[in-house]
């Protein structure tokens, strides 16, 4: 059984945030205005997050690319009162725009809080207008939207897959988080299928789950840095 | 008033001149502050207006301060409602005489503040136009679906609660004629106060009242499931269910007292609402601070030793962090204050109470506070940076406006039906001996 699922080599990652960039474009994200984003709005499916450790003068960063987590027991689809979020058959957990009622249940029950929350319309510059993905819907203002592993990417890879009767290959679908990072920290794939970097890489001795005890069962998996 | 009105109202017997007295004479203050309350309603819906154009952008809200405003006075008056509840339901099992001249009063707060307590979660919808969405795509394993269903069943079971009790008072009032005699012929229903239909009705309420009891449990144990089903540092906890229905009856009763002090002074009712009443309120409040003490203690003892990082980030956010005010003010509502006024004879007068019960409401509306702000802002991941969340003026007009309405809504029932029972007060005079042979037999010797 196809699990999609992402592997994060933290000792690679420089933390250029190229993937936050892939991802708005890729995603149709609105851009937030300054003001806005300092009350805590900004959206960004795939975030960078800086964490420093260690006591000045022995400090250091480290960064965590952070996209949803994709749980097998996500917490959020357990709260959403209309079925809003929901779990595909290969593992990835999205969420239905237009039937959602934007009470942010599902954004307070995710511990990772990757559930992003339209405080208003839409809104893009007008160069930004210029390449919006058609692949992807716009969300309207009051809906909760989040990381889809480019669910999109998927659907063209298998009608693709299917014109050429054949099965879905790894670099048939990477989301745009994964194409464009520069030190390929970001790895994408099926975590069953043995002929797929991840499933190797998550059996790592360095690879770990953010909050692992909470049994979600995420299925992005980090590689802790080297020191 | 008419004269041929007060002639009517005059010829009653004194119960009913009393208590139909507000239905019939309005004072100019009353009119000054229903339209002080009705602006301040208006300029509620007005904000909600600008919310629902502009989106929930227009709030303090944000990321991860998800739930604000709204969330808290969700819960904050669904808890006040437990006040009908616990004071008529549990009094009337329990055969509790004192109750009689406070049911109604009571009665009435639940059912208004149920459903000032359910649009609460709907005035934070994203998107308020698919609210049916939750029948239509209901997703049973979501704990605000339990909720949906059990608010509703306690919105109707208190409807019908609230309106049995007052057949023989609305007869009344349609035979004395002073009022809208259509009106009142329609909504007593016929009623005739026969000993068949007394006995029928009296039933139906008894009942009622042993109904009303677990969906009430039920009501607020699942509100604070909500909460406590979530992997959230300091909602996660097996307590919220019974926490909040204990908080929900301590809030609803210290509503009762603050109500009953207005209409007692506004409406003169001394001889309904006495002396003994606020004592034996008060006594309640008393053991209900205690146990609110005792639930707020267990719950943070247990997250304190356990020592959990994500945990101690809330924890320590509100005892000495960002949260400390609203915290250490709860706790002086809650707990101090009342313990300090209920604890002696001497400061459990009218006056003593009605402090004590403003003191209790404010207190819970901080610890619905408490509980909703600093775990939505404190994520468990430490390495996610923390929230803040400062209300908006929307919200805060909003908030103002549903408080107001509420208060507008109760001031316009009490000049529809009277405050206090009276059939309810008569029978209570009429059974004197009946509850005197019982008392007696408590302690009949066996000699």
């Amino acid at each position: 059984m196809t699990r999609w699922g992402m592997v994060i080599d933290l000792d690679r990652c420089t933390g250029c945030a190229a993937c936050e960039v892939a991802c708005k474009s890729e995603n149709n994200i609105a851009t937030v205005p300054p003001h806005q984003a300092e009350m805590g709005r900004v959206m960004s499916w795939m975030r960078v997050l800086a964490h420093t450790v260690g006591d000045f003068p022995d400090t250091h960063l480290e960064f965590y690319p952070r996209p949803c987590m994709h749980c097998d027991n996500p917490p959020c689809i357990k709260v959403c009162p209309v079925r809003a979020t929901y779990i595909d058959p290969e593992g990835i957990v999205g969420q239905i725009y237009p039937r959602c009622i934007g009470c942010r249940y599902c954004a307070n029950a995710c511990p990772f809080t990757v559930k992003y929350f339209n405080w208003y319309g839409p809104e893009w510059s007008d160069s930004e207008r210029q390449h919006l993905n058609p692949d992807v819907s716009p969300r309207t203002k009051g809906v909760i939207e989040k990381c889809s592993f480019c669910h999109h990417r998927l659907q063209r890879a298998r009608e693709q897959a299917r014109a050429e009767n054949r099965d879905v290959r790894e670099e048939d679908y990477q989301p745009a988080c994964a194409e464009i990072c520069p030190t390929r920290a970001i790895v994408f794939g099926d975590l069953d299928n043995p002929t797929h970097h991840v499933a190797e890489l998550k059996e790592d001795p360095r690879a770990m789950r953010i909050m692992e005890d909470l049994g979600t069962q995420p299925k992005v998996y980090y590689l802790r840095a080297r020191r | 008033m008419r004269r041929e009105v007060a002639e009517k109202l005059a010829s009653l017997p004194p119960d009913e001149r009393v208590l139909l007295r507000p239905l019939v004479d309005t004072s100019r203050g009353f009119y000054v502050m229903a339209g002080v309350f009705g602006a301040i309603s208006l300029l509620g819906l007005v904000s909600y207006i600008l919310q629902v154009r502009y989106g929930l952008g227009r709030t303090g809200l944000n990321r991860p301060g998800y739930w604000g405003i709204y969330i808290i006075c969700f819960v904050f008056f669904i808890g006040i409602s437990h006040a009908g509840t616990l004071i008529s339901a549990i009094l009337r099992v329990s055969k509790a005489e004192w109750r009689r001249s406070i049911t109604r009063s009571a009665e009435l707060i639940t059912v208004l503040v149920i459903g000032f307590g359910a649009i609460q979660p709907v005035i934070d919808l994203g998107r308020p136009d698919r609210v049916l969405n939750v029948l239509l795509h209901a997703q049973w394993r979501s704990p605000l679906l339990w909720d949906v269903i059990s608010i509703g069943l306690y919105f109707m079971s208190c409807t019908i609660y609230l309106y049995l009790p007052l057949l023989p008072d609305l007869a009344i009032i349609r035979d004395s004629g002073i009022k809208a005699p259509r009106f009142y012929r329609f909504l007593a229903a016929g009623y005739t106060d026969t000993p068949v239909q007394r006995h029928r009705l009296e039933r139906a309420i008894g009942v009622l009242s042993i109904v009303v009891i677990p969906i009430a449990v039920s009501v607020h144990t699942v509100i604070g499931w909500i909460f406590a089903m979530t992997l959230r540092p300091m909602w996660h906890s097996t307590i919220f269910g019974p926490y909040f229905v204990m908080g929900a009856i301590y809030s609803g009763i210290a509503a009762i007292l603050v109500a009953m002090a207005v209409l007692r002074r506004v409406y003169h009712l001394e001889n309904y609402f006495k002396v003994v009443h606020f004592d034996y309120l008060g006594r309640l409040l008393l053991i209900l601070s205690l146990l609110w003490f005792y639930f707020t203690f267990a719950e943070y003892l247990t997250a304190f030793y356990g020592g959990e990082p994500g945990e101690m980030r809330t924890f320590w956010a509100k005892l000495t962090g960002t949260f400390a005010i609203p915290f250490w003010a709860m706790v002086l509502g809650c707990f101090v204050i009342p313990l300090a006024l209920m604890s002696r004879q001497a400061t459990r007068t009218p006056v003593g109470t009605t402090i004590a019960g403003i003191a209790v409401v404010i207190g819970m509306w901080l610890e619905r506070y408490n509980i909703v702000v600093p775990t939505s802002v404190n994520p468990r991941w430490e390495v996610e940076s923390i929230g803040h969340y400062l209300p908006s003026w929307i919200e805060l007009s909003i908030m103002a406006g549903t408080f107001s309405g509420f208060i507008l809504l109760y001031m316009i029932a009490t000049k529809i039906v009277p405050i206090v029972s009276i059939w309810e007060i008569k029978e209570g005079r009429a059974v004197v001996q009946e509850v005197a042979d019982r008392v007696a037999k408590y302690s009949e010797s066996y000699a």
